[in-house]
């Protein structure tokens, strides 16, 4: 799983001019200069690297794979080895200026306490995911009777680090469930690219691959 | 090969030996409560020091080890303990760092000991020396750095008992330490690792030749006992996966059992050679005393029994390391310290880095070890603003 989960940061979404994966340029678009922030499946560091080089970030980070932390600390990066499920618990009340979960949600055991974490640990806490609602997704199951694959999730239903997977209107059901207020939201197609809909609304449950929400948090205490 | 037959092991300073020796005047305030000395403090260096003193790397020992981390030990003449990683061009690079490694206090390799001449009576210490503990080796080390005139280290490292030290230099002096690299360590001794001390303790103190801790004043040497003390010690500092690798159940010069107590298999052989090779080495009063100071060692209880408050407040860099198969300092024992660390929002990294060389994977080669270290270090570095040559 450790690999898998490593492998689907690193390749399922196509890079981007600059290097920087297109979902992760829209992160790092939202993060003010200085703040600091924990990126949880940070992967290689990309997003880390950039905000250090080109905001003067604070970051650190989360990984699960050995060879992504190796990949971190040897580039100079404060990142530990772990997971969302374990070790947020450990974080104190608004320990960061902004929380980072990117494409990893829906690989948690426990993403209703891991989303009460990030809105625990962070001012803001930032969460992409991919859409199980994506109407490519509703025909197939309902068409072929088969587990869905698709760019975003190329995993077979044996194999798949994705044991949660939610739909847009999940996602902002558990945020309303555990009082996480949505700051922002961007519904987008695989590229990254998104639409000008309203990112709660029923369309874009059906049209988005993929969603980034803002959610507020707490401040320290 | 017997562990019978063996030299007298070390016990005072000889002058052949490299490195130098520090004679503190100003006596050191126990954790028991004494106040000892006038001590020494033995330590070698590698490297030199920059003009803004910014760049020196404080490596500690472990339970069995000693200032020479880098050149031939002057009693086996083996490599030094550390010298896969410190050296010139290597991890620790003494090109660009200035490195120190001093002998713990209770050590037997020119630091005061129990081995040393006790001058109220004349006599060695023995059992007459004061318990000490990881919170004195360090008060102890801190002389050393203030006598070279080092007001901030850039780095302070070491394994098992050396990441021990390390977390007490960086629990106690925060804005001495720059960069802290505790490698297979953990916030406190475990029951089972104490368990492991006292059997170790227990075969030195069961040997006849001990003597009460005295065995100086009849000329022998608790040798059997220190020997089996190092056996069985050296068998937790392996993992199953790497015995068998090493040795399976292979026969040892024979091609079948000799139905006696002789040793048959090639890792009864193995560990005999260890044990023999100890105490030619090592003083038992010196082991007694330092596992005991492993045992006493709870960072946590220091600080009102919360590992957090340890660290308040800290703006020391952190970088955990753990080995996968280390049963005797396991992967939890570091991230319980790395939650501690998260909780007073410190920066740390941590990686557990998979091998079966059991907890003396750090004196081993591990290429991905050996990677990560350098990494975090040469981040440390820019932070710091260390040029890469500064000669």
């Amino acid at each position: 799983m450790t690999s898998l989960l490593a492998e689907r940061r690193g390749a399922s979404l196509r890079d981007s001019a600059d290097g920087l994966r297109r979902d992760l340029q829209l992160v790092a678009e939202m993060i003010p200069p200085g703040s600091r922030v924990l990126d949880i499946g940070c992967g290689d560091g990309a997003l880390l690297a950039f905000l250090w080089r080109h905001k003067d970030v604070d970051g650190r980070g989360i990984e699960l794979s050995q060879g992504g932390v190796n990949a971190c600390v040897s580039r100079g990066l404060s990142v530990i080895q772990g997971d969302a499920d374990r070790d947020l618990d450990a974080y104190p009340k608004g320990a960061f200026d902004l929380v980072v979960l990117s494409q990893t949600l829906q690989a948690t055991r426990e993403p209703r306490r891991v989303v009460e974490n990030l809105v625990r640990i962070a001012r803001r806490a930032i969460v992409s995911f991919p859409n199980f609602g994506f109407w490519r997704i509703r025909l197939r199951l309902l068409a072929k009777g088969r587990m869905p694959v698709s760019g975003l999730l190329p995993h077979a239903w044996y194999d798949t680090p994705n044991i949660h997977l939610c739909t847009i209107r999940d996602f902002v059901a558990l945020c309303a469930e555990i009082g996480a207020k949505v700051e922002h939201g961007l519904a987008l197609d695989q590229r990254g690219q998104s639409f000008s809909l309203d990112p709660q609304g029923t369309l874009a449950n059906l049209l988005a691959e993929q969603a980034i929400f803002v959610l507020r948090g707490s401040e320290p205490s | 090969m017997s562990v019978l037959t063996s030299p007298r092991p070390p016990r005072q300073w000889d002058p052949n030996w490299p490195g130098r020796r520090l004679f503190v005047n100003e006596p050191l305030r126990l954790d028991c409560g004494t106040l000892f000395g006038p001590f020494t403090i033995a330590y070698q260096t590698y490297g030199r020091l920059n003009p803004e003193r910014s760049n020196a790397i404080l490596v500690c020992h472990a339970l069995s080890g000693d200032q020479y981390a880098a050149d031939p030990h002057p009693l086996t003449g083996k490599p030094g303990w550390w010298s896969t990683v410190v050296g010139a061009g290597g991890v620790l690079d003494t090109e660009r760092y200035f490195v120190i490694c001093a002998n713990v206090l209770g050590g037997c390799m020119g630091t005061t000991g129990p081995g040393d001449i006790d001058p109220s009576s004349g006599e060695p210490f023995a059992l007459n020396f004061p318990v000490i503990t990881i919170g004195d080796m360090v008060r102890a080390q801190k002389r050393l750095i203030d006598h070279l005139d080092i007001p901030s280290l850039f780095c302070v490292i070491g394994g098992s008992m050396g990441g021990m030290q390390v977390l007490e230099w960086a629990a106690n002096y925060p804005d001495c330490v720059f960069a802290a690299v505790p490698i297979a360590a953990a916030a406190r001794h475990s029951a089972q690792n104490i368990a492991f001390n006292e059997v170790g303790r227990q075969a030195i103190i069961a040997d006849p030749d001990w003597c009460g801790g005295r065995y100086f004043l009849y000329d022998r040497q608790p040798s059997r006992g220190l020997a089996v003390a190092r056996m069985a010690a050296h068998i937790t500092y392996l993992s199953e996966a790497a015995l068998h690798r090493k040795f399976g159940r292979n026969l040892q010069d024979r091609n079948a059992v000799t139905y006696g107590f002789d040793a048959d298999f090639q890792v009864e052989s193995y560990l005999r050679h260890q044990g023999s090779t100890f105490v030619d080495r090592f003083d038992a009063n010196s082991y007694l005393y330092i596992t005991r100071a492993m045992d006493y060692f709870d960072l946590a209880a220091e600080h009102g029994g919360s590992l957090a408050r340890a660290f308040a407040g800290t703006k020391t860099r952190y970088c955990l390391i753990s080995f996968t198969s280390d049963w005797l300092f396991p992967t939890a024992e570091s991230r319980a310290i790395v939650h501690a660390l998260n909780a007073v929002a410190a920066n740390v990294s941590f990686v557990e880095i998979e091998t079966d060389g059991g907890h003396d994977s750090f004196l081993l080669h591990e290429p991905e070890f050996f990677k990560t270290l350098r990494g975090f270090l040469l981040g440390c570095a820019e932070h710091r603003g260390l040029p890469r040559f500064w000669r």
